[in-house]
């Protein structure tokens, strides 16, 4: 029974010609057993523990290296990455090189979401193209997409190419997958009713297929959203002068611990980003999916 | 369309598969089959499971073809689907993306109308099922009984000539059924449209049909046919009660020897 209905259920309930003290007493289990600061308290309570343990986190990698002895080019404390990033900031051009990871990972994204889609639902209209394709489609599957990289700079040279083509072969599979899943499961009856309406095939697609094929879309985007940094990052980390990746390399290489612990965390924003924009996406296409209860 | 042919008629229809998982062999799931239903009536097929009603409806419906025989609609064969046969199944096939009243406009999206005429004869046909004030809502905020009354008003929207319904009540619990019945009883009714009940409960054919096709085992036949002469055909919660019905049931279950079966 849906939340909905569950309510007016509720919002029925007095109107019933029950005694007062009887209508009482069969509402009480219903209502909040606890008083409400209590409500509160608890509700509080969570976000205030995790705050706990990132303050505790933050304090340890402060002040336990030094304690014991592990130098700063092992690991630098809180306050040196701090200030490393200003002087990133300042010297080293950061702003230039997030934007360009950034656009690249969405580019990547957009690009290998719509290809993954396109050759999902495509695969999924033609039982026989996917049959024949299948044995291929699970070995590149399979194959570490990553590790394409440095074949992709051997032919297309140090460019934009090489990590966006990389970051688009990682996002392509999980969408494809996805999407050729819902094609395969969709309910035939559904399918059934719209030929029973005379709609043609297009028409079947587009109001049958398609929507139905939402939720698993929308999974694949948000894993697509994830790997679509890591992807970037591995074009970056291999070859280029650009990018939160290219600052990595060249971290490591001055031993500029620091400057490789920043360059992470900005990766990560990046790709924390990009997954809550999908998720934002995803609840507003698939609003008619009643939410689970907490 | 001939005005004295019968709504729907099915001539010696049968209808084979292949069989799985075994080449070449087919199995029959209807037989040499040949009813046909008056304009305006509601006849039921019963049976057991298993007895090819699903196949009859496909026929019907145009989505699948009889091996032998022919199956006509108002004089005309059916070759495909006919914008003039409805049908509804157990599930309610709502689109969970749209609200009630874009589901029921489904079924007019190949009809020369315009969205204003949609959603008009939309509404027309959700005020007739009681549904007027979900309108707005989606599939899953209604209960299991509105969704099927929405997948009536769905059925019914596109006015169709025959109406199929295939177990339409078989997922719903004892007492929503007995109110569905009645609320579909009296829709039926007031459409005038020509409906095929198909359904394993005896007691349902009874109380809502006027004539009621028994069927075998597989491969499925006719093995009789029962005019239930009984008033009150919009409303089968009185029609149960009548004395008479309970001789046509007992008739049937004697009939399909259901006191001697061991096995279910």
């Amino acid at each position: 029974m849906s939340r909905t209905m569950t309510m007016t259920d509720s919002a029925e309930a007095p109107a019933a010609a029950v005694p007062a003290a009887a209508a009482a007493a069969v509402t009480a289990p219903a209502a909040p057993a606890r008083p409400l600061w209590r409500d509160w308290a608890g509700a509080a309570l969570v976000p205030a523990a995790s705050l706990a343990v990132l303050v505790a986190v933050l304090l340890a990698w402060q002040f336990l290296p030094p304690l014991l002895g592990v130098p700063k080019y092992i690991i630098p404390q809180v306050t040196d990455c701090l200030s490393e990033l200003v002087r990133m900031y300042e010297q080293e051009n950061l702003v230039m090189h997030f934007v360009s990871t950034a656009t690249m990972s969405v580019v990547g994204f957009l690009a290998g979401g719509l290809l993954g889609a396109a050759f999902g639902y495509a695969l999924g209209l033609s039982p026989l193209w996917e049959k024949v394709l299948s044995p291929y489609l699970l070995a590149l599957q399979i194959a570490p997409k990553v590790a394409f990289a440095p074949l992709f700079i051997l032919w297309f040279g140090y460019n934009a190419w090489p990590k966006l083509i990389v970051t688009v072969l990682v996002v392509f599979f999980p969408i494809l997958v996805n999407v050729l899943q819902s094609m395969r499961t969709v309910d035939r009856d559904l399918v059934n009713l719209a030929r029973a309406y005379s709609m043609r095939k297009s028409q079947i697609f587009w109001k049958v297929l398609f929507p139905s094929s939402m939720p698993n879309l929308m999974a694949g985007l948000r894993i697509g959203a994830t790997l679509a940094v890591i992807g970037i990052t591995v074009g970056e980390l291999v070859g280029g002068e650009v990018g939160l990746g290219y600052l990595i390399t060249y971290g490591e290489g001055q031993a500029n611990t620091a400057m490789v612990f920043n360059a992470i965390g900005l990766l990560t924003v990046i790709g924390i980003a990009m997954y809550w924009a999908v998720a934002a996406i995803e609840t507003r296409v698939l609003h008619y999916i009643p939410r689970a209860a907490h | 369309m001939l005005n004295n042919a019968p709504a729907l008629e099915l001539d010696e229809v049968t209808r084979r598969f292949p069989a799985r998982g075994a080449p070449g062999a087919l199995f029959t799931a209807v037989e040499k089959l040949s009813f046909s239903v008056r304009r305006g009536e509601f006849v039921a097929v019963v049976g057991p499971s298993g007895c090819g009603k699903s196949t009859i409806l496909n026929m019907v419906a145009g989505l699948d073809r009889p091996t032998e025989g022919r199956v006509t609609l108002g004089g005309e064969p059916v070759t495909g689907p006919s914008p003039h046969v409805g049908f509804m199944l157990q599930k309610d096939l709502l689109l969970p993306w749209r609200t009630i009243v874009h589901n029921v406009e489904f079924g007019l999206e190949t009809r020369p109308l315009n969205g204003a005429q949609r959603r008009e004869r939309a509404l027309a046909e959700l005020k007739r099922c009681r549904l007027l004030d979900f309108a707005e809502r989606y599939p899953h905020q209604l209960s299991g009984g509105q969704r099927q009354r929405a997948a009536l008003a769905r059925t019914l929207a596109i006015d169709p000539d025959v109406v199929l319904l295939d177990e339409p009540f078989s997922a719903l619990d004892a007492q929503t059924k007995l109110v569905l019945q009645r609320s579909f009883a009296e829709t039926i009714s007031g459409s005038g449209v020509t409906t095929v009940l198909i359904t394993h409960d005896l007691s349902e054919a009874v109380a809502m049909s006027d004539r009621i096709f028994v069927m075998s085992e597989r491969p499925g036949r006719i093995v009789e046919e029962i005019e239930v002469d009984l008033p009150d055909r919009e409303n089968p919660i009185a029609r149960r009660a009548l004395p008479r019905a309970q001789d046509i049931m007992s008739h049937i279950f004697s009939m399909l020897h259901l006191d001697e079966k061991v096995d279910a």
